[in-house]
């Protein structure tokens, strides 16, 4: 049997378990900085090789049928789809193995529902921008998809650090703002995706692992 | 002085009860495994701790299948939310007149 702890012991003994049960505190500022730099180079690809180096502008999209701009639509989708894919792996793997380091288990309750979360308003927001896309509708994807992933962060920041949840705003912020500028669809993704990322990455980084 | 001493719960007294009763205040069930991962106990440390929570009327256990996989499952009871916010509010209190 264990010694009778003092009362000051105790109350933080038991305010540990409290946290760490209902928070994921594993998640690595990495997590952050990588899927930022993979934003940034796929909306570089973009500029570069389906934009033909911002010759061809929002204005001449429009003015093309929908027939005629199906290949483009399929290379960003892929493009985007490499980018999530890229990072989903970045952010799991670091986080992953930040808890290993610390010998605590990756698949907690708290992770669970961090992830449970995050996934709902993500994947909502991924339906309605893939419905926009169908419908030729592009002038919201990119507004669409940085205000429901700042609702997934602020949803998903309760079960971990707080920083998410300020990320999350931020994402929201420039996601609304982006909506009133529809031709620089690329300077927010980078801006939201790659800018905000990385410095919220750091920042979690220098305050939490370094 | 007396009365304060009394209500500082006997069955909280141990380390791993208290950090059972934590986890089970803030979280609406928790299983055994993520417990035991929880506190870093072994296997029949953590079950007598449960078993003598239970007891107590203070915890009740959930006993159900994920597949073919028997999984137990533990949630606080209202008696024991209610004695744990006894015990928490004692350890202020005590803390204070120190």
């Amino acid at each position: 049997m264990e010694k009778n702890p003092s009362s000051a012991d105790e109350l933080k003994t038991i305010r540990k378990f409290m946290e760490e049960s209902t928070k994921f505190l594993s998640l690595s500022g990495l997590s952050g900085v990588f899927p930022g730099i993979f934003a940034i180079a796929g909306a570089f690809i973009a500029w570069l090789l389906i934009l033909d180096k911002g010759n061809f502008t929002y204005e001449m999209y429009n003015s093309l049928p929908r027939e005629a701009t199906a290949a483009l639509r399929w290379k960003m989708i892929l493009d985007a789809l490499s980018v999530l894919l890229l990072s989903l792996t970045a952010a799991f793997y670091f986080s992953f193995r930040r808890a290993n380091k610390s010998g605590i288990s990756f698949w907690t309750p708290a992770s669970k529902r961090l992830l449970l979360n995050l996934f709902i308003p993500l994947i909502t927001g991924g339906i309605f921008a893939l419905i926009l896309m169908i419908q030729n509708d592009i002038q919201l994807i990119i507004p669409v998809f940085l205000v429901f992933y700042g609702l997934a962060l602020i949803n998903a920041g309760k079960f971990t650090y707080n920083e998410v949840f300020y990320l999350g705003i931020f994402e929201i912020i420039t996601g609304l703002i982006s909506a009133f500028f529809p031709a620089q669809g690329l300077i927010f993704w980078i801006l939201g995706f790659g800018i905000l990322h990385i410095a919220y990455g750091l920042l979690v980084y220098r305050r939490y692992e370094a | 002085m007396k009365d304060l001493i009394s209500n500082l719960n006997k069955v909280f007294e141990s380390r791993i009860r208290l950090g059972i009763m934590s986890i089970l205040m803030v979280n609406d069930s928790f299983d055994f495994n993520s417990l035991k991962e929880s506190l870093s106990v072994t296997d029949g440390n953590l079950a007598s701790h449960l078993k003598a929570l239970e007891d107590n009327e203070l915890i009740k256990v959930n006993k159900q299948f994920i597949g073919r996989k028997p999984n137990t499952s533990y949630a606080i009871t209202e008696k024991g939310v209610h004695q744990f916010k006894q015990h928490l509010n004692a350890l202020e209190i005590l803390i204070k007149t120190r």
